[in-house]
């Protein structure tokens, strides 16, 4: 077991769990903050503040078991800094909006980064968690092992559901060693042609471990053992792309995502997750060459002023969602609605595990 | 502690009148298959957990969606509890049928309803066995990557509700993690979609909440899974050692190498032994231990690794190394590993087979402690490791037809899987609680713990329709286990043979 001394380390468990306590008894909302550095993920909650950045460190790390289990207030660069030193990974690169982004900001938004379609998800990667649930009791789901099917998986159900279920106080992940090579390219490539390439490529078992198209040239990253990638580098070309780029790409740091300068006001950030394979959606005055189209083409960014309703249909149609990220217009909600079954049985699940609602209500949907 | 559903234990059972409820069944679904018959519904009462039977009220065997439909409708109007079967393959008693309940075989779902290779998805019914699809995905160069080793047999609704694993789990992952939708009757009949052919779906993730839930949250219907192409080649490396632990540290010694090795699959002397003498694997019969490293990807990376594995393998003191020289040696390697269960079989009239996991380097402590036991309860055990993710399945040879010998057999078991939990592990990494780990549930978990399970299955299932009584033991069950424990814990377990 190793642990990165520079890590302050404290256990606040007890004193969250007390003021959920209270909370519950009193019937009173809280606002779940680490970072808060994704308050622009969700709709807004209005409840006292109870932040998780007093309970951090990282709380147990084997290496060689590939396991880690880090408190949720963790700022997520130190964390990663300290699997760094072991030459190990998040492999879903979770999108890092600031220095104060935490781990149970990462863990309750769910977002994960562009080695995504590759790796997997921010859940996929999650083996356990400690809730506190609207009792003030810290619970232990899943475990710090690779397999464990005892019970329900209500670790992975925590992730995404943005602290709406209860208090993430810890959290064990499988990490992974980084790969041994790593190689990026720029193809000047139309949308079209990238997308054909992708399709052929993606049916093939190579190094690709990150890929999006924007500004009118594909970027490519390989990664895996140095012979692998300098044999795939040589066959498909192209042009050297510094492996930053996609840092940038990750934490939204590209001119594309910068918002609010100087001489522009950009219109509503979207993002859309669709079928990776779906063609260019058919909307009004939108311009699919103007947009980001990462995971090669399963994420895609787009800023618009066209109205929810018209974007969410063509994105269902298609087989997926829209999702408002930033500044929203009046009345338009962050996530797409849900069909009414599924809304009735995520009340049903809110009102059994905080039936008192003073776990972020309404964070996702009003109903919740 | 009686495994059979026990009223006193597990909760009342509602009072169903057989005749009554067949009658409103047929005149609900005329055509839907609906058995009644006690030598028609013999071959449902068990599963691959042969060992606990029971009759089931009903068999239904519908053919259509909207017959599933209606029959859930039926049921819960009448309150008659619905025990939801795939092929019958599991090993946790999961599809053990209830006196008072419905048995619902989904069998009959067995088409492939797309194969999209350009989106690498498939898109199956239910009773789809698991290897059908990656056979049907064979001719566009693709697989689906869970491979249990049922995986002939066993269907992919089944491998849903348990979460089914494999030998590849810790590259490719496991059911949850290759799942990407389901279609979900409700026990009320309503039709839900969960997950998406998108890489996620807006609200709560409850694809992974069903994903292993037992046939406890709803009937799945249609499942997408995605498929990956096949790795270029594919190579297995056996080392043999002459002592356990060496094996053990051998195992982290390649991951600590930075290597993610497709399958890495450890055996002991007795299972070696049995695998040898039943399927000619040539396996070292002298060895305490062996490795199977399969090293899967690029050719050249391949060839890469496979050195780097070789010199760790060296170095952590393997007798022996051998790596298969063609893909007929590989699945003769393989074939003796994924044949173990029967091998094993073979040295006795009857085995049964754990699923703890543990931390990897709890090993040679666990196989000691495994050990210690067998020798107090006069019971041989086999066993067999998915060493790279830390998954055990001890084999514990017995006979059945011995007065008392399945209970000693089972009292053994239960103690490997409380050892299990004292070194943070889990008392199942694929196989499922279902009813036969029902009592080490709360070994594992907390009365508060289980109580929050407890409202998960109450926010689908309020009625506690769907599957009673297996994988969250009642707190009545948990008190008595814990009454039990504390009686024995003073008391030295008895042995068998004196």
């Amino acid at each position: 077991m190793a642990n990165a001394t520079y890590l302050s380390d404290h256990d606040a468990s007890a004193a969250l769990a007390e003021r959920i306590r209270e909370a519950n008894a009193e019937g009173a909302p809280l606002r779940i903050v680490g970072g808060d550095t994704r308050f622009f993920y969700g709709r807004e909650v209005e409840g006292n503040e109870l932040s998780t950045r007093e309970h951090c460190g990282i709380s147990f790390y084997d290496p060689v078991e590939l396991v880690v289990s880090v408190r949720s207030g963790t700022p997520l660069g130190e964390f990663e800094a300290a699997l760094a030193e072991h030459g190990q990974m998040l492999p879903f690169e979770p999108p890092r909006y600031g220095a104060a982004s935490t781990v149970g900001g990462m863990v309750a938004t769910g977002l994960s980064g562009p080695r995504r379609p590759w790796a997997g998800s921010v859940r996929d990667f999650v083996l356990g968690v400690r809730v506190i649930n609207h009792e003030g009791n810290e619970q232990r789901f899943g475990g710090e092992v690779m397999k464990n099917v005892a019970g329900y998986d209500l670790s992975r159900l925590m992730v995404g559901a943005q602290g709406t279920l209860g208090l993430i106080t810890e959290v064990s992940f499988k990490v992974l060693p980084k790969p041994g090579a790593t190689h990026s390219l720029h193809l000047e490539l139309s949308l079209d042609e990238a997308r054909r390439r992708l399709a052929e490529w993606g049916r093939e078992p190579l190094p690709i471990s990150a890929a999006a198209w924007l500004d009118g040239a594909l970027h490519l990253r390989l990664e895996g053992g140095p012979s692998s990638v300098a044999a795939t580098r040589a066959r498909i070309g192209g042009n050297d792309l510094d492996n930053g780029f996609w840092a940038a790409l990750r934490d939204q740091r590209l001119p594309f995502f910068r918002t609010g300068s100087l001489h522009e006001t950009k219109a509503p950030l979207w993002r859309l997750s669709l079928p990776h394979r779906t063609p260019a959606l058919e909307l009004p005055d939108v311009d699919e060459r103007l947009m980001i189209h990462d995971w090669a083409g399963a994420q895609r960014w787009l800023h618009t002023e066209l109205d929810a309703d018209t974007l969410r249909r063509a994105c269902q149609a298609a087989g997926g969602h829209a999702t408002c990220c930033g500044p929203r217009p009046t009345n338009v909600e962050p996530f797409t609605p849900l069909p009414e079954v599924l809304m009735k049985y995520h009340r049903n699940l809110k009102a059994q595990l905080d039936p008192k609602g003073i776990f972020n209500p309404g964070r996702l949907y009003a109903a919740l | 502690m009686n495994i059979l559903y026990d009223e006193r234990l597990d909760g009342p059972a509602p009072e169903l009148d057989r005749a009554t409820i067949r009658d409103s069944l047929t005149q609900a679904i005329p055509d839907m298959t609906l058995l009644h018959r006690e030598e028609d519904m013999r071959p449902f009462e068990c599963d691959g957990l042969s060992v606990y039977r029971t009759l089931p009220m009903l068999v239904a065997l519908p053919d259509t969606l909207d017959q599933v439909q209606r029959l859930l409708v039926e049921c819960h109007r009448l309150g008659v509890p619905v025990v939801t079967r795939g092929a019958g393959t599991g090993l946790s008693a999961g599809a053990l049928p209830l006196e008072h309940g419905v048995l619902l075989v989904m069998s009959r779902f067995s088409r492939i309803l797309e194969i999209d290779p350009e989106a690498r998805i498939a898109r199956v019914e239910p009773g789809v066995r698991n290897l059908a699809i990656s056979e049907a995905a064979s001719p566009y160069g693709l697989y689906y990557a869970p491979d249990p080793s049922s995986q002939i047999a066993c269907s992919i609704g089944g491998n849903v509700a348990e979460n089914a694993g494999g030998v590849h789990c810790l590259k490719y992952g496991l059911t949850v993690h290759n799942v990407i939708k389901v279609e979900i009757l409700t026990i009320e009949g309503e039709r839900m979609t969960l997950g998406s052919e998108a890489l996620d779906a807006p609200g709560f993730d409850l694809l992974a909440l069903f994903n292993g839930s037992e046939g406890m949250l709803g009937v799945v219907t249609e499942i997408t899974v995605k498929l990956l192409p096949k790795p270029e080649v594919a190579k297995v490396l056996m080392a043999s050692f002459d002592d356990v632990e060496k094996a053990g540290n051998a195992v982290g010694a390649i991951i600590e190498a930075g290597i993610i090795p497709g399958g890495l699959e450890m055996m002991d002397k007795l299972a070696i032994i049995a695998a040898e003498d039943f399927i000619g694997a040539g396996y070292p019969v002298d060895a305490e231990a062996i490795l199977l490293c399969e090293l899967d990807g690029v050719e050249a990376d391949v060839d890469d690794d496979c050195e780097t594995v070789r010199a760790v393998l060296e170095k952590a003191g393997a007798t022996g190394i051998q790596q298969a020289r063609d893909d007929a040696e590989r699945a003769r390697f393989w074939a003796g590993r994924k044949n173990a269960f029967p091998a094993v079989g073979r040295m006795s009239p009857d085995y049964y087979c754990m699923d703890g996991t543990i931390p990897r380097r709890e090993l040679a402590r666990v196989l000691k402690g495994i050990s210690d036991l067998s020798e107090r309860y006069g019971l041989r055990v086999a066993n067999v490791f998915h060493a790279g993710d830390g998954n055990m399945h001890p084999l514990i040879l017995f006979d059945a037809n011995r007065e008392g010998e399945l209970a000693v057999a089972e009292a053994l078991g239960g103690e490997i899987l409380e050892l299990c939990v004292r070194v943070g592990g889990t008392i199942t990494g694929e196989h499922g609680v279902g009813r036969e780990k029902i009592n080490q549930m709360c070994a594992q978990f907390r009365p508060d713990e289980l109580a929050t399970f407890r409202a998960a299955k109450a926010a689908f299932d309020p009625n506690d329709l769907l599957n009673p009584g297996k994988n969250i033991p009642t707190p009545a069950r948990c008190s008595e286990f814990r009454t039990i424990k504390s009686a024995s814990a003073d008391t030295a377990p008895g042995t068998l043979h004196g």
